[in-house]
């Protein structure tokens, strides 16, 4: 069966309702715009380069916290509100409702990478030999790290009816992603490449240098894929309590 | 119509509903009656298709909730326990998300939103926001959702439950309204509600159907005592409670004198009818018999009887 794109569209339109209705969607921009801006400055002109890769790196650490923090409330709250009732008793499939509200919170994220472009659009004024390629697929690959943190937390919404709890196991795999590569002298030196595979910043490096490599778009699509599935299969097992 | 065949649901090692059966033609306002606990709510979440059977399953119009929720669940408009609603949505709003999963669009939607907003009595809130409403206006806001695509069957669990009396009656009726055409499966811990809006009674306890009928069927089935109240003057106390030695099957219980005027409670096992032996006996006493009523043994009691509690159940 296809996905029912009425359904994703009415899900998607109203959890973007509820971002926009509350301060969080505003407060979200504003301080991603500010954190970024501000740790992409004090270090852009310092460095003396034409490239983008201070903001490279400097997202995907804001982005630990505030993404968990975006889609913290999805499904969580709810639960919490016994609004779930609601939406699962309609006739809608788990998957659909698991697609909208992903595809939301993936908004609002994109939404916080446009703030960003204006350090772009600072390169382009004061630097010379712009690699507009590299800042391309850089941005590709913060837009697809954002994409499997929102999948992560999501999933991380659906365990529980309790925001700050989703929160918190949020953030714990999305840590566990970012720093599986640099925790490599851990593990034995014949799982090194496994791990090291796992991790996001692995794939993200790779994008940030301006490598395109299909095997880094399919680990970001397949990591994506996995989290909305068993996000989806744990909303269904609701009705074998 | 609804099928329910040997339904059971355990939560864990409870057992929440228990094999129960039942069925139930379009039409028709059945009421589900149990105390807090009982597995109304279980049952109706099974029927909406939130929960899964763990044995035993529900048929609607021979659909089955298992393979064809989808369906089912077109054809249901559901009222969930406790009423939630999305409070940060305009009413219009909500009432809009709830029709465009539905696929109640455009012009067909201008008309469903007319047409439950004047049944529910919404007029004045439709550019309100839903949290800022007051409990009664949440309700029917609740209800006007689970209406919006005009439903062949309403599932309303616990509809009236902290509404002021008012509110009660215009629900009451509108439940009333609604099923002359629609099947309407409410339920209620409220004995004088589900007595007051429907045409039939189930009756749940601990996971089981313990009576199913109207509630005159279910008052005339019930063995019970009847209760007779007497008012009697020129007759001495003594006389009074000698009465059981002549008519055995009364039970005195209780005597009262005003002025010279005896009040006498007494119960008698239905289908021994005393009354006339009373008067018989009154009249070779010379007593003046000035009131002989018969308190109609009421839902209340036969509800106690068959789910076996003396209290718990009953007013709020």
């Amino acid at each position: 069966m296809g996905l029912a794109m009425n359904n994703i569209l009415t899900i998607f339109r109203k959890e973007l309702h509820s971002f926009f209705t509350s301060p969080m969607a505003y407060v979200f921009l504003v301080v991603f715009a500010l954190v970024n801006g501000y740790f992409f400055n004090i270090q852009f002109f310092l460095i003396n380069e034409s490239d983008m890769r201070v903001l490279f790196g400097i997202v995907p650490l804001v982005y630990l916290f505030f993404i968990p923090a975006v889609s913290m409330g999805l499904i969580s709250r709810e639960k919490s509100l016994g609004t779930i009732e609601i939406i699962s008793t309609m006739p809608i499939l788990e998957r659909d409702i698991v697609v909208g509200k992903y595809l939301a919170g993936f908004s609002l994220i994109l939404l916080g990478l446009v703030t960003t472009s204006i350090h772009y659009i600072t390169l382009c004024a004061v630097g010379t030999n712009i690699d507009h390629g590299a800042v391309f697929t850089g941005y590709l690959g913060l837009a697809l790290l954002g994409g499997v943190y929102t999948a992560v937390s999501l999933f991380a919404s659906s365990l529980t009816d309790n925001q700050v709890v989703a929160f918190i196991i949020g953030i714990a795999i999305v840590l566990t992603f970012f720093m599986m590569d640099k925790l490599l002298f851990f593990v034995p030196s014949s799982m090194n490449g496994v791990i090291q595979y796992l991790s996001t910043d692995f794939h993200l490096s790779n994008m940030s240098r301006g490598v395109l490599d299909t095997r880094n778009l399919i680990y970001f699509g397949s990591v994506i894929g996995f989290f909305l599935t068993i996000t989806t299969r744990i909303l269904e097992s609701r009705k074998w309590n | 119509m609804i099928r329910v065949d040997n339904l059971s649901k355990n939560y864990g090692s409870v057992e929440a509903v228990r094999s129960i059966s039942f069925s139930l033609k379009d039409g028709e306002i059945v009421g589900f009656l149990g105390a807090n606990g009982a597995g109304k709510s279980t049952t109706l979440k099974m029927i909406t298709g939130y929960l899964s059977p763990t044995s035993g399953n529900v048929f609607v119009d021979e659909m089955d909730i298992i393979t064809d929720c989808l369906e089912i669940q077109k054809m249901v408009g559901y009222l969930p326990e406790l009423n939630p609603l999305y409070f940060e949505m305009k009413v219009h709003e909500y009432l809009k998300f709830h029709a465009s999963i539905r696929e109640i669009k455009g012009q067909e939607f201008s008309e469903a939103l007319k047409r439950v907003v004047s049944e529910c009595g919404l007029q004045g809130v439709v550019h309100r926001t839903v949290g800022n409403c007051s409990k009664g206006y949440k309700q029917r806001i609740g209800l006007a959702a689970a209406m919006i695509h005009d439903p062949k069957i309403l599932i309303l669990d616990e509809p009236v439950t902290g509404l002021d009396p008012n509110q009660i009656v215009e629900i009451r009726s509108l439940i009333k309204k609604l099923g002359k055409e629609k099947l309407v499966l409410m339920s209620s811990h409220i004995l004088q509600e589900i007595q007051a809006t429907v045409d039939r009674i189930i009756i749940i306890d601990n996971g089981k159907i313990v009576a199913d009928g109207t509630s005159e069927e279910l008052i005339s089935s019930s063995q019970g005592m009847t209760q007779l109240d007497l008012e009697i003057m020129n007759a001495e106390e003594n006389d009074i409670e000698d009465m059981k030695a002549t008519i055995p099957q009364v039970n005195i219980k209780g005597i009262s004198k005003e002025d010279n005027v005896f009040k006498v409670n007494l119960e008698y096992s239905s289908g021994s009818d005393p009354r006339a032996e009373i008067f018989n006996h009154a009249v070779s006493k010379s007593w003046i018999l000035t009131e002989m009523s018969v308190t109609e043994k009421n839902l209340e009691d036969i509800f106690r009887n068959l789910t076996g509690q003396s209290n718990g159940v009953g007013h709020e």
